[in-house]
């Protein structure tokens, strides 16, 4: 099968934590932001060192922000 | 088989679905991000050519527009903008399930502050004051006694805003340290957890720990209704242990899940895939069924040359083939009967899933 999205193909791209310089940085702590798997537009974890919640907000290159503060119409 | 996946934010849950959706070797899904998502009436086509489109969205309003715009181009939507409706305002989930009579903790509902004042009185203190719009145990306030409802009422007075505005008050129920959540796919209660705290607040997502919790029938046919009473789907319940039995205090319509796997040994995401899938297939069955009949004269002609016609069938794409096959098909009865309390626009349904607990 393929993932696609509008704007961006989520898995064709690779994982920057394995690529020397490629791993963003933390805009909290500037820790590098580690991934376990390819990041995905929007994907939201936490920093490692100093536990920020990122967003992902770009993936070519992988860029990331602090997350969102949540909205009032929020939930599951 | 084309799927959207309709999201604003990638968490654990949506990548397990995601995981699982490329498991599917027939299943071809796209996601569709809100962030960039603008609704043309003029790209009706190349929407319908989804089969079903699966909501994850955290926004409950942004939800609701996207779903509503996918329905009214007969997009099949799991969850339809009905359920998602009910679930996310907990006024209208407390009326269904009144209607439905599932019961739940007594509850008032004021438009004003004098008046929620009075329904705290008549509930009698103390009582759980909640937003109706709003999720993760946010701006939960249990309040002790008129003095403190007096004091928070002006605070949401000063906040101001039409949310402030609408009180749902509901009695406190004590609880026995703990609650319980109950996952229901296609109105099966797959699992169940509780969630248990030293707060009176126990959302995992407060700090609650989740641990199984055997699905006997008490539980089982509660749950049930109570997903049937918000318009079926795939929902999590959660539920208060009284003295007055088993109460049900929310419905979710986009539930998380991630802390809930591994306690109960049950695949959620892969049975809310197969539910999805069916959906689709659904869909795509009854859309084949009625391109077989004869196209009944357009009601009206858009003067607009570029435009087409509203009621005009969609032409048969090659990914709407009759040979596309669903790999779950063995665990997965295909439903018959509409689930939604309203009828949308796009075709409900309601599967069997296999029950593991």
């Amino acid at each position: 099968m393929t993932t696609t999205a509008i704007t961006q193909t989520a898995d064709a791209h690779s994982n920057p934590s394995e690529v020397p310089g490629m791993a963003p940085e933390c805009p909290e702590c500037c820790a590098e932001v580690t991934f376990d798997q390819n990041p995905m537009l929007h994907e939201i974890l936490p920093c490692a060192d100093c536990g920020a919640e990122l967003e992902v907000v770009a993936i070519d290159p992988v860029a990331v922000e602090l997350a969102p503060e949540v909205e009032e119409d929020w939930g599951e | 088989m084309r799927i959207g996946m309709l999201v604003d934010r990638i968490r654990a849950e949506e990548k397990l679905l995601i995981r699982e959706l490329e498991r599917r070797s027939h299943v071809n899904v796209e996601l569709i991000y809100h962030q960039d998502l603008i609704f043309r009436p003029e790209d009706a086509e190349r929407w319908r050519r989804l089969d079903a489109v699966f909501d994850r969205s955290v926004s409950h309003s942004r939800a609701l527009t996207a779903l509503g715009f996918f329905e009214s181009l007969g997009v099949a939507t799991v969850n339809s903008s009905a359920v998602t409706r009910l679930c996310g305002d907990k006024v209208a989930t407390s009326l269904a399930l009144s209607r439905a009579g599932v019961p739940q903790p007594r509850y008032r509902v004021a438009a004003h502050g004098e008046s929620a004042l009075a329904a705290m009185s008549e509930l009698g203190f103390p009582v759980v004051l909640k937003p109706a719009v709003g999720s993760w145990g946010r701006l939960l306030a249990r309040v002790g006694d008129r003095d403190a409802a007096e004091a928070i009422l002006e605070h949401k007075a000063t906040l101001g805003g039409p949310q402030h505005g609408i009180f749902y008050i509901q009695e406190h129920v004590e609880k026995p340290g703990r609650d319980l959540r109950a996952f229901v796919v296609g109105g099966r209660t797959l699992c169940a957890i509780e969630r248990s705290s030293e707060h009176w607040i126990t959302n995992t997502a407060r700090g609650g720990r989740a641990s199984v919790r055997p699905v006997d029938e008490d539980l089982g046919v509660l749950c049930r209704a109570a997903a049937r009473a918000v318009g079926g789907g795939m929902v999590a319940v959660d539920v208060f242990e009284s003295e007055r039995g088993l109460l049900v205090n929310e419905v979710n319509s986009t539930m998380e899940f991630r802390n809930s796997i591994e306690p109960t040994g049950v695949d959620i995401p892969a049975r809310m895939i197969d539910y999805v899938i069916a959906t689709a297939q659904g869909a795509i069955e009854t859309r084949e069924a009625s391109e077989l009949l004869p196209s009944p004269p357009p009601l009206f002609v858009s003067p607009s040359p570029v435009s087409p016609s509203p009621v005009s069938p969609s032409p048969v794409s090659p990914s709407r083939a009759p040979s596309v096959s669903v790999s779950s098909a063995q665990d997965v009865e295909m439903p018959t009967a509409p689930t939604a309390p309203t009828a949308p626009t796009a075709p409900t349904v309601e599967v069997e899933v296999p029950v593991p607990c």
